[in-house]
């Protein structure tokens, strides 16, 4: 009878979940997601809690409760720490694959040494090394985005880094490998806790070498982690709604990943191992050009007399917070008839979505949100792209400068439109480290300071002429 | 859970997987660009379902150490299950009030 309940509501869940990721498909049904998503995660924790095996509730309630205590706080971070939340909820959720691994190796070696056959061995020493890899990687991910002062925020190299990285995890799969043919030794003990270690090593040095413009794909790649460490632990437990549920999140971190790696015209193993931006120095061909500046007053005029307004947001808009002041000067273009549209590139920001997030939070209407490859036709008919803290993604060297890391890398046309203004936190290059020379070209002109600073100047320039139209 | 002898069947639970992959492919192809960033968060609460074996490994007659292991783990995995949905809802809101 127990057995009967706990399958069914294996079954409901999976539904719910199904449906919930199905909602997802539309902003207008998208709130139901959640609501399924609750449901069936009621579902499934009542469901187990009410097994007969489960005789100890007084740690169950307090963990919960702990887990109220953390969560709902974490849940009301400001939306430009969206990514590092997300980060730091893939570590928890590799530190409860991880802990549950290790629980039931330990368990079995001490109690039940002939649960641990060679399936259900090699299922732990997967959840663990998937979990603790998961853990210390996403932690070091979280850190580089909220830029925590020890852990350094551009990438760091050094000679034979991937063949230190490479053999850490092939040492970590080798003791496995001796533990699943041997997994009650009197050494099988050490062994474990050594891929213990080794995977918690390898989380670390796998997100050294990352730097901020790849974290949109490594946070999807840990996503994927994250669920796959759920399906190992499905299969450990025999339990069907940990392999359902895991499977649906790794197979949404692995589309996340692979639509950011086209995006950035790179392969996961470059991703991982390529250390982005610190690899080679291009070489700068022909003469030095110079850019120039435009002063506020300059820039509302140009926007004033525009019809078409593309605004290409970047992570700077999010480090300025200047989302709001763009939504005041959405309203001051809008009112005077001017059509206004953002371009969202895929790696824009620092995870997937990014920037949509918080033009919506600016209550910016998502109708005017444009993808790349839908706005690139028009950008030629733009009067005034206006660049927020944007830079690799409008960087025409993408198209031919072969030896550049961003080589092949599909850009917003921003070069095409008749002028561009572009807002740049400072004179120095972008994340890559690469000159951009859409800023020296005779049609654009560069606003320098904080975005929200600038955009708000810009605000009242044309809050203060309205009078004129 | 785990006191009954452990008879897996393991192609049953392969073929569980290998089916529920593809489900997950085929839907999340399916979802707006718009909400990726939602769809993260909620991905996560949804992964955060080792909140049933954590619960498993907390509440069942084991020594003391491993029940730690445990609820540790149950922690992690509920916050994740709390913070995951809340946030998704309130991403979600801004892009309904539209």
């Amino acid at each position: 009878m127990t057995y009967a309940v706990a399958q069914a509501a294996a079954i409901l869940a999976t539904a719910l979940f199904i449906f919930a990721l199905y909602w997802m498909n539309d902003p207008k049904t998208a709130r139901h997601a959640v609501v399924a998503g609750v449901t069936g995660m009621l579902v499934a924790v009542l469901a187990t809690w009410f097994q007969p095996e489960i005789v100890h509730h007084a740690w169950i309630v307090l963990a919960i409760v702990a887990g109220f205590v953390v969560g709902v706080p974490l849940s009301l971070v400001p939306l430009t720490a969206v990514p590092q939340r997300t980060a730091l909820s893939h570590a928890f959720g590799g530190l409860a694959a991880g802990l549950v691994g290790t629980a039931e190796y330990v368990l079995g070696l001490t109690e039940h040494p002939a649960q641990l056959t060679a399936f259900r061995t090699g299922a732990i020493v997967a959840e663990v090394i998937l979990g603790f890899l998961t853990f210390t990687g996403s932690l070091m991910a979280a850190g580089k985005l909220q830029e925590v002062k020890w852990i350094p925020q551009r990438p760091v190299t050094y000679p034979g880094q991937n063949v230190v990285n490479i053999g850490v995890l092939a040492l970590a799969v080798a003791l496995g490998a001796l533990v699943v043919m041997h997994p009650t030794a009197s050494w099988s003990g050490q062994a474990f806790y050594g891929i213990v270690g080794l995977a918690v090593l390898f989380g670390v040095l796998l997100i050294i070498p990352i730097g901020g413009a790849d974290m949109p794909t490594v946070i999807s790649i840990l996503n994927s982690y994250a669920g796959l460490s759920a399906v190992a632990m499905g299969f450990v437990l025999n339990n069907k709604l940990l392999v359902t549920a895991g499977a649906l999140d790794g197979s949404s971190g692995l589309i996340l990943s692979i639509i950011m790696c086209r995006a950035m015209n790179r392969s996961f193993t470059n991703v991982l191992f390529g250390a982005f931006g610190t690899v080679q120095k291009v070489a700068i061909s022909g003469e030095q050009k110079a850019w120039k500046q435009e002063t506020v007053e300059g820039a509302a005029q140009l926007l004033e007399q525009a019809n078409l307004v593309v605004v290409i947001p970047g992570y700077g808009m999010a480090v300025a917070q200047a989302q709001h002041k763009v939504r005041e000067l959405y309203d001051q273009l809008t009112k005077r008839g001017i059509t206004v549209k953002f371009a969202i590139h895929p790696v824009a920001g620092r995870m997937p979505g990014h920037m949509n997030v918080l033009l919506a939070e600016a209550n910016i209407p998502y109708t005017a949100l444009v993808e790349m490859e839908e706005i690139n036709p028009d950008m030629p008919q733009c009067d005034v792209a206006l660049v927020i803290g944007a830079n690799d993604v409008v960087n025409p060297a993408a198209r031919y400068a072969k030896g550049s890391p961003i080589y092949g890398m599909p850009i917003i046309d921003a070069d095409k439109a008749k002028t561009v203004l572009a807002i740049k936190r400072s004179k120095n290059p972008g994340f890559a480290g690469i000159d951009n020379e859409l800023y020296v070209q005779d049609n654009t002109w560069m606003l320098f300071g904080d975005a929200k600073a600038v955009i708000g100047d810009l605000v009242k320039q044309l809050a203060g002429g309205t009078g004129l139209h | 859970m785990t006191e009954q002898p452990v008879t897996v069947d393991y192609w049953s639970m392969l073929f569980v997987f290998v089916l529920a992959t593809f489900i997950g492919l085929g839907v999340i192809r399916r979802v707006s660009r718009l909400l990726y960033t939602p769809l993260m968060s909620l991905t996560n609460a949804i992964s955060a379902i080792a909140v049933v074996g954590s619960i498993a490994v907390t509440g069942a007659e084991y020594p003391r150490a491993i029940r730690v292991l445990g609820a540790i783990a149950l922690f992690a995995s509920m916050t994740n299950i709390v913070s995951g949905f809340l946030i998704t809802d309130r991403m979600l809101k801004m892009f309904k009030k539209q």
